[in-house]
């Protein structure tokens, strides 16, 4: 049999959740360090363009809003393939990963919901309309709360896993219902205007920041999603040792 | 209302919901440490832990 590959053994050295805890704590304080210069740079730039000639000052909040819709699903991608780690591969830390990733993904898409609100009543005139973009990331939203009720509703951490990852797995037709919501129907939200086949449609000053913003929520996410992940390793340590004092206090008795 | 309300609204929700999460995860953490250093401290230590002890 030929050696595994330096990936495959990386990768399987952070089945080990005590080595997976030593790398958090030495990447999270580079990673926290990193989002806050992003978000700097982001924020600075979003607040010294100057506002779009038909959109006036809203335009700014497209700075938030657009990096927390795609972080939204960007989230539900990674708990996708969490599910497919737990399911196919039953790496330890899979169903770790997805756990501690909805509560993060609800909270990106209840920015997602409510800076959309605020930013369709003066251009739309309507703080909601029930139109399939919308709807869907509401939708998406009630997912994440759905998921993190299941996992706090079952007792035993493995079935738990196992039921989460299908109902994941299930709800991911939900994504490209989302992104190509706006072409398939129609809609009152606009169509894309930054990842389409030919290229971004917005002007490079509104482009440029709005990309420095994606990126420092991405590495907020990333940053926030293995503490969760390290809180999570903790509770199940914690559950397990109260399970053994258990065990050794009827066995004592 | 003006757009100025809109725009403040929107990155005041954000900041929140987003200081939220960060004070979730710092706050779940120390209620984790603090619960295992009481278990470690009546005794109750991981198998791996106390083969370290014992080395």
């Amino acid at each position: 049999m030929s050696e595994p590959s330096l990936a495959i053994r990386k990768f399987s050295d952070l089945a080990n959740p005590t080595r997976f805890l030593g790398l958090v704590a030495t990447v999270w304080p580079w990673l926290a360090g990193l989002t806050l210069c992003l978000f700097a740079v982001g924020l600075y730039l979003s607040f010294t363009t100057t506002g779009d000639y038909q959109q006036g000052e809203t335009v700014r909040i497209m700075y938030v809003h657009v990096p927390a819709a795609w972080l939204s699903m960007m989230c539900y991608t990674v708990m996708a393939l969490s599910a497919l780690g737990t399911l196919v591969w039953r790496h330890p830390l899979a169903d770790v990963s997805a756990k501690a990733a909805a509560p993060i993904g609800a909270g990106f898409t209840l920015v997602a919901l409510i800076t959309g609100s605020l930013w369709g009543k003066p251009m739309w005139g309507t703080w909601w309309v029930w139109d399939a973009r919308l709807t869907s990331v509401f939708v998406l939203f009630l997912m994440y709360l759905g998921l993190i009720a299941l996992n706090r509703a079952m007792d035993d951490p493995t079935r738990a896993a196992k039921v989460s990852a299908v109902l994941i797995l299930v709800g991911f037709v939900n994504i490209p219902i989302i992104k190509f919501s706006v072409e398939w129907w129609n809609t009152l939200h606009q169509p894309a205007s930054v990842v389409r086949m030919d290229g971004p449609t917005i002007d490079s000053e509104f482009l440029w920041p709005l990309l420095v913003m994606a990126i420092a929520f991405s590495m907020l996410f990333f940053t926030l999603h293995i503490l969760a992940m390290r809180n999570e390793i903790l509770r199940r340590r914690i559950a397990v040792l109260r399970r053994h004092a258990a065990r050794s206090a009827g066995g004592a008795a | 209302m003006s757009h100025a309300f809109y725009v403040t609204a929107s990155y005041i929700a954000a900041f929140a919901i987003t200081f939220g999460l960060i004070g979730w995860v710092f706050i779940d953490h120390r209620g984790r440490h603090r619960e295992l250093e009481r278990l470690e401290a009546a005794g109750i230590r991981r198998r791996s832990a106390r083969a370290e002890e014992a080395r």
